[in-house]
């Protein structure tokens, strides 16, 4: 099977996966208890009001034609309109995104270098004292909730030492850097157990398969054998890790941005959801999805691209 | 040597670890915290005191007092009874919607099974977190709410685990033997293959527990969730959120209570996944 056909192959199955998608979101809104015009009215609205906003959001159609109505929107780039900002979501999106994507870079980059670190002491004796060192701090870090150990980070590095700023996202590259970089730790330091688990389990595989066997029959010795037979074959489960990353990177930045007051979709999310922005959480939830998927996919089109013997 | 029968060793029996026992403490005493809250605490967690407002650490007031002057102490050992509870009955439902559809999707394939791994491909493209989080907002925030968005997304990965555990005992030899001697399936799935599933499953709810026990301090921290002036550790962090400078004690010790409780399940679920491990290699 060549790569051709392994990418039509994916590409229709995401096609299927988007469309599941657009439903859930669909659905999402018709969950809500009561008349869903009236919960976009607000409770003090008039019933003319209410039956302005049935008819503008094509609401008083039945349920089937609302669905093709969504689709075809969905298909044209509509993904909904701001109740609040009286703005199409998608221009939200474009506005509040930034602070969000950088956000995540800035993770990856702190996250994964520490992850492979980890990931190799822990898996170069499985069961040793470093072995059991790191996974004792993997299990603190993970039941430590980010938006506790943002406000202490916060309180500690930004009010008593004065060293990062504590709020907002700053002005240029640098300025970035320094407002994220709480942020990105206090994500950080709850992405990292999660990944070196996953990345370790992954080099213990590894390092109990043939070729291992070959290469020392073949009389090489344990540590070259480590640093030049199972470390290389390491790089497909560490380029995994980007696709496990995105759903926690995605939920993390909802709480960080919240602790931090970063102005990225975390913080637009929250903000509609409190606001009840119905609109502006369905078109979240959807281009989060898809970020999701499309993440996923990558990942996994890369894998086939560098190992030809991933048949997906 | 023709008639040689290899003796696998006798299965190492799963032994209490020392890490699993300090687990177990931990679970033991927020239990008993919990149960006992209005004989433990020391305050009313909701009485007003204007004078002693935003009172550091003292003798009368361990844990120090918040913006209204309420104990924080007090108030952590209230909000166990919602955290704990929220631990059990936000796990429960997804446990048992996942296994009853995982056993069915395993057992028997077919149209249910790809309906199934149909439905799981597209549970898997939303970020958990997001969709909960959606749902409830749409829903109204609320701690029922969230149990209710809980149990509408968290039953998938239990139904992914129970169908792969069961696609193997399905092929096992007392299966196969149940089946000779006619067995209905009803009765070959509910006594042969559930109890056999069964382990792997309750590991991973220990270990989702600490998921749960966060996403709900999450929420109530976010304003999802558990509703002031509700004493629940979400919420008072976020109460203290603005006093932090201040007033570091209103944040740090619901923090320490979530960091424990959530240790006490991680530790658990961890030594329970191991448990299953050895089992499965002896």
């Amino acid at each position: 099977m060549n790569i051709l056909s392994t990418v039509a192959r994916r590409l229709l199955q995401l096609v299927g996966v988007m469309a599941g998608v657009a439903v859930v979101t669909f659905l999402l809104l018709r969950l809500a208890p009561g008349d869903p015009a009236r919960l976009l009215a607000g409770d003090r609205a008039s019933a003319e009001t209410i039956a302005a906003i049935r008819h503008q959001y094509g609401l008083d159609l039945p349920l089937w034609q609302q669905f093709f109505v969504y689709i075809e929107n969905l298909l044209g780039g509509d993904i909904g309109r701001s109740l609040r900002f009286q703005q199409p979501v998608a221009d939200l999106i474009q506005r509040f995104m930034w602070p969000t994507l950088f956000l995540t870079g800035y993770v990856v980059c702190l996250a994964v270098p520490v992850t492979m670190v980890l990931a190799i002491a822990s898996a170069r004796r499985p069961g040793g004292l470093a072995d059991q060192a790191i996974r004792l701090l993997g299990t603190v870090g993970l039941a430590v909730p980010v938006f506790w150990l943002g406000i202490m980070l916060s309180r500690l590095f930004g009010v008593t030492l004065g060293w990062f700023p504590v709020s907002g996202y700053g002005n240029g590259f640098a300025d970035h850097l320094h407002h994220l970089f709480l942020p990105a730790l206090s994500t950080a330091i709850w992405v990292v157990p999660v990944l070196t688990q996953s990345l370790r389990a992954a080099l213990i595989d590894r390092a109990g398969a043939d070729f291992v066997t070959a290469a020392r029959a073949q009389g090489a010795g344990e540590r070259e054998i480590f640093w030049k037979t199972v470390l290389p074959n390491a790089v497909l489960p560490t380029l995994n890790l980007l696709g496990v990353m995105v759903a926690f990177l995605i939920g993390g930045a909802i709480i960080v941005e919240t602790v931090y007051a970063v102005p990225g979709l975390g913080s637009l999310m929250i903000g509609a959801l409190l606001g009840r922005d119905y609109y502006v959480v369905q078109g979240l939830t959807l281009v989060f999805a898809f970020a999701t998927v499309l993440v996923t996919l990558a990942v996994d089109l890369l894998t086939a691209l560098i190992d030809p013997r991933v048949r997906l | 040597m023709a008639n040689a029968v290899p003796v696998s060793p006798p299965a190492a029996r799963p032994r209490l670890t020392v890490s699993m026992a300090v687990a177990l403490a931990i679970l033991a005493g927020w239990l008993v915290v919990a149960i006992a809250a209005p004989i433990l605490a020391p305050y009313d967690p909701d009485a007003v005191d204007i004078l002693n407002m935003l009172a550091p650490p003292s003798a009368e007031h361990w844990f120090g007092t918040d913006q209204v002057g309420r104990d924080v102490f007090s108030r952590v050992l209230f909000a166990a009874r919602i955290d704990v509870f929220l631990c059990v009955i936000g796990v429960l439902p997804p446990l048992l919607i996942g296994t009853t559809v995982g056993l069915a999707s395993g057992y028997f394939g077919g149209v249910v099974d790809t309906l199934f791994m149909r439905l799981y491909d597209l549970f898997v493209a939303f970020p958990f977190f997001v969709l909960v989080l959606a749902i409830v907002g749409v829903l109204g925030p609320g701690l029922i709410n969230f149990v209710i968005a809980l149990a509408l997304v968290g039953w998938v990965s239990y139904a992914r685990l129970v169908r792969a555990e069961v696609l193997t005992i399905r092929e096992s030899e007392y299966v196969q033997a149940a089946q000779c001697l006619g067995y209905a399936p009803a009765v070959i799935v509910t006594r042969h293959v559930l109890p056999n599933a069964v382990g792997p499953v309750i590991a991973y709810a220990v270990s989702d527990a600490v998921l749960v026990m966060l996403a709900g301090a999450s929420f109530g921290f976010l304003g999802m969730g558990a509703q002031p002036p509700n004493a629940e550790w979400g919420v008072m962090i976020a109460d203290g959120q603005a006093f932090v400078q201040q007033a570091w004690w209103i944040c740090l010790f619901p923090g320490l209570a979530i960091v424990s409780l959530g240790l006490g399940f991680a530790f658990l679920g961890d030594g329970l996944g191991r448990m299953q491990r050895r089992q499965v290699t002896a």
